[in-house]
């Protein structure tokens, strides 16, 4: 046999354990990516066997082959165009008969198909006899029975695989009978091949069978590759309704009866059954957790246990992990160039920026980490179509889906959620309309950015009723989503392909430690790369915005001023402090101020009485008056310099916020919080609230940050809160709940609108993911301000006001009607 | 009779399908065809969807998507 690359296509009905098979096969050589126009996961990876390559595609899991699901195009599209050497129809042995109905399918597509019968032990469990040998004979193709959860058989199925794919004649695999529609197939038959050229690259008799049965794929490839199209489609559907006068049956019904008959006919003579074909295990659980009240109680556990274990300890694990990002921090600030006392070089801010945002982000993987993890015990479970089951109904009138569930609860239906792995977990709902309305959605939700943002507002502006506010906050999100959704679903995403809901209920299964790693491995890995690359360079532009034009020379050299007074004013206080005011001159007085912090940072992260010893062994190694300084003990002299070096550190930190806040003010971020406070006003939003907001999309928590460098400091140790209320004198409740409105309603942070390109599939939805909330928060907030205003409402009553809104307008559109065309 | 009618623990053979296109191709792609047996196992906590068995097989409907499915209780 000579080394050749073998293609093998892996193809199975969902449930099957296929991602199992292809795990054990490639092992790590894997490579997710894209088909091109769905947003599908192509699954490839790789292994060698008896030296040749053999490359392995991980189709979709799919019930059937018909044009009416992105999946089942991508899975048949690729083995009508790529033609695998070989594919691997992998099975659960435990549902033989169902199974059976897309192995025709395959047979028909005239490819070389291997039937792997996987979870032998299921059905042996289930008291199931498979007669291999029987089965082969029957189906016409070779049978590789394996239990790949444990490896069993994978030796047998490389060398069946091996074995078939180094054939020189296809082998044909038993073909249905398709009965008295026969004749109308030959008809067809015979005009494709002697009016077309198809048969170079379509396997006829397939194209012929799906032409019968309506499919309109395959109408489209008549059409690009008919010289008469119009005439031969025209022929096709007088076919299908002879055949439907003659017989009085659908031909895509008697083409499905016929599959399932031959299938039927095939277990019956290969299988031998139990007594009784229960599934005892899963029906109990099944009673209770479908049950009509303890299942939504279990669910609420579930959810509860999900942001338990992710969100609060995932949290805790970040206190460990943090260090780490820090000396990342600490690292950068050692390899760039040292700042002067008030000058920081532009290219240390810039790499010091750039590893803030990095590591805002980086700091999330652990939370990521046991989110994906427990997703993937959900969904291997199989705890995923139960939540489904519960939940339609609600959501369904909404235009979302029973599978927007879990989704919703991870983008934070009540708080503290994050938009990203919300996003990213609608991959699994079927139908497009749905997902997207999901997808649009789920930044609207609250997010465990926007906290702080709401605790700071109703802490100065609610705080006689911040149990009312807090309950206001968190669950009019909910209120908004849900008729935002339905009005998407009736207007922008109208046109989208729906699909039924029929879902199979799979039975329950132990995850794998194995499976369940894994996936979560692999999807904190693509999180990484994909979100912080794009993290990267939007945080440069942001920077941008931020830094530039900067501050004039005159107001650097006012600033230069001050600092030079409080140098001066620090160095008449150390005189003749021997030996510390010899060394702090000039250039090393900044040494100290590095000094200081390096220690400072240090000291916080040492604990234990051992180690703070050789902490400050370490740091007399370095410079020991400098630590007399920092750590004066009961030396007068020394205290004398420590206090005013603080002083002096005071004043810096001072000047430098004020430098940060008039670049801010100058910027062009500055600017356009400007510019756009005359359409902000009728909001309530000045324009410091306006740049709050603006660098809000960066990532949420910004919003804070930037308020509390634009309501400058006075006194050490004054809250934000005290602040914000001083600064803002005209500033009522009702301008607050405005501000909260327009926080729920606010666009995808850059991460979460990374989230909605891969997920949506396109760059124009994540555009309008970012536009229409904008527009709809302003649109909100200005009612509630403007009209709040003139009716003289407090913010409790306006509160109160549009939560009720919220209500009815919700309840209206839940009765509105859905369009389903299913007749 | 179609299925949506079907009461919870009630069984029934399936007749015909009125559903076209998507929805008549997904049923019976989902094993739910003419001739087959089922019985309908529960509704869901909301009433909608419900969850019927077929032939050892469990799938989960709208009622909607019921509505299209004639059967014969027995």
């Amino acid at each position: 046999m000579k080394a050749s690359t073998i293609l093998v296509a892996l193809a199975g009905q969902p449930n099957c354990g296929k991602s199992t098979v292809f795990n054990a096969l490639t092992g790590a050589r894997q490579h997710v990516a894209n088909y091109p126009g769905v947003t599908v996961d192509k699954m490839t990876g790789w292994y060698k066997h008896n030296g040749n390559k053999v490359e392995v595609v991980d189709l979709p899991g799919t019930y059937s082959l018909t044009s009416y699901s992105p999946e089942e195009r991508v899975s048949r599209d690729f083995i009508i165009h790529e033609k695998p050497t070989v594919a691997v129809n992998v099975m659960d042995a435990s549902n033989l008969k169902r199974c059976l109905y897309l192995t025709f399918q395959l047979l028909e597509m005239d490819i070389p198909v291997v039937l792997n019968l996987n979870m032998m032990d299921v059905a042996e469990n289930r008291g199931m006899a498979i007669d291999v040998e029987k089965l082969s004979k029957r189906l016409g193709i070779r049978v590789a029975p394996t239990v790949m959860k444990s490896g069993k058989g994978k030796k047998g199925l490389l060398d069946t695989i091996a074995d078939v794919s180094g054939e020189k004649e296809t082998i044909k695999g038993a073909l249905i009978d398709y009965g008295e529609m026969e004749p109308f197939i030959r008809d067809i038959l015979a005009r494709l091949s002697a009016e077309t050229s198809l048969a170079e690259r379509y396997p006829l008799r397939w194209m012929a069978i799906k032409l019968m049965e309506g499919d309109s794929e395959a109408q489209r490839l008549i059409r690009k590759n008919h010289p008469d199209a119009h005439s031969f489609i025209e022929f096709v559907e007088k076919m299908r309704a002879d055949f439907e006068a003659r017989h009085d049956e659908r031909p895509e019904m008697h083409i499905a009866n016929r599959r399932y008959q031959a299938a039927d006919d095939i277990a019956r003579s290969c299988l031998k059954l139990p007594a009784s074909a229960k599934r005892p295990l899963s029906d109990k659980l099944d009673s209770i957790v479908c049950h009509r009240f303890l299942g939504p109680a279990f669910m609420v556990g579930v959810i509860w246990l999900l942001y338990y274990l992710s969100i609060v300890q995932g949290y805790n694990i970040t206190n460990y992990t943090w260090p780490l990002l820090a000396k990342l921090r600490s690292l950068t600030e050692a390899l760039t160039p040292e700042p002067g006392l008030i000058e920081v070089p532009l290219i240390r801010a810039f790499a010091l920026w750039l590893v803030d945002s990095v590591n805002a982000l980086l700091n999330y993987i652990p939370i990521f980490f046991i989110l994906f993890g427990l997703i993937a015990i959900l969904e291997d479970s199989g705890y995923m179509p139960r939540m489904a089951f519960i939940m339609d109904r609600l959501f369904s009138r909404f235009g979302l889906h029973g599978q927007s569930t879990l989704p919703m609860v991870l983008g934070g239906i009540y708080v503290g959620g994050c938009a990203v792995p919300g996003v990213m977990s609608c991959k699994g709902i079927p139908d497009e309309r749905s997902r997207l309305a999901t997808i649009l959605i789920i930044p609207m939700l609250n997010c465990l950015a926007k906290v702080p943002l709401y605790v700071l507002l109703i802490n100065i502006y609610f705080a006689a009723h911040k149990a009312w506010a807090m309950f206001f906050i968190s669950t009019i999100s909910l209120l908004l989503v849900l008729p935002v959704s339905k009005i998407l679903v009736l207007t922008a995403l109208k046109k989208k392909e729906t699909a039924p809901f029929v879902m199979e209920m799979p039975p329950y299964h132990i995850p794998t430690l194995r499976g369940v790693l894994g996936r979560a491995v692999e999807r904190v890995w693509l999180f990484v790369r994909k979100i912080t690359t794009i993290v990267v360079a939007v945080a440069v532009v942001v920077f941008a915005l931020l830094q530039f034009p900067g501050i004039s020379e005159e107001r650097m050299a006012h600033y230069e001023g001050q600092k030079e007074k409080a140098v001066a004013a620090f160095s008449k206080k150390v005189k003749g402090t021997t030996p510390y005011a010899e060394q702090l001159t000039g250039d090393s007085l900044m040494d100290l101020v590095l000094y200081w912090d390096d220690y400072k940072d240090a000291k916080m992260l040492t604990k234990g009485k051992e180690a703070m010893a050789a902490l400050n062994a370490q740091y007399e190694k370095k410079n020991p008056v400098f630590l007399k300084i920092v750590q004066p003990g009961k030396d007068k002299v020394a205290k004398k310099v420590n206090r005013a070096f603080k002083e002096l550190f005071k004043a810096r930190m001072g000047i430098l916020r004020e430098m940060r806040k008039e670049r801010i003010d100058n910027s062009f971020l500055g600017r356009l919080g400007k510019w756009l406070e005359p359409a902000t006003r009728w909001a309530g939003f000045n324009w410091r609230v306006n740049v709050a907001l603006l660098s809000a999309f960066a990532a949420k928590e910004s919003s804070v940050a930037t308020l509390g460098a634009l309501y400058e400091q006075e006194e050490e140790g004054e809250a934000l809160e005290q602040r914000m209320a001083r600064g803002e004198v005209g500033f009522t409740p009702l301008h607050a709940l405005a501000l909260m409105v327009f926080m729920v309603l606010y666009p995808p942070c850059l991460a979460a609108s990374i989230a909605v390109k891969l997920q949506a599939g396109s760059v124009k939805w994540m555009i309008f993911s970012m536009t229409y909330p904008m527009v709809l928060g302003l649109a909100f907030s200005t009612l509630v301000f403007s009209l709040g205003s003139a009716l003289g409402l407090s913010g409790l009553q306006a509160m109160f006001a549009f939560y009720g809104l919220a209500l009815a307008f919700t309840v209206v559109l839940g009765l509105v009607g859905n369009t389903a065309e299913y007749a | 009779m179609t299925l949506d009618q079907l009461k919870p623990g009630s069984e029934g053979r399936i007749k015909s399908l009125s559903a076209r296109d998507k929805l008549g191709q997904r049923l019976i792609d989902m094993g739910v065809y003419p001739g087959l047996r089922l019985r309908v196992i529960r509704n869901a906590p909301l009433e909608d969807p419900m969850e019927v068995e077929l032939d050892g097989y469990f799938v989960s409907l709208r009622h909607d998507e019921a509505r299209f499915v004639e059967v014969e209780p027995a």
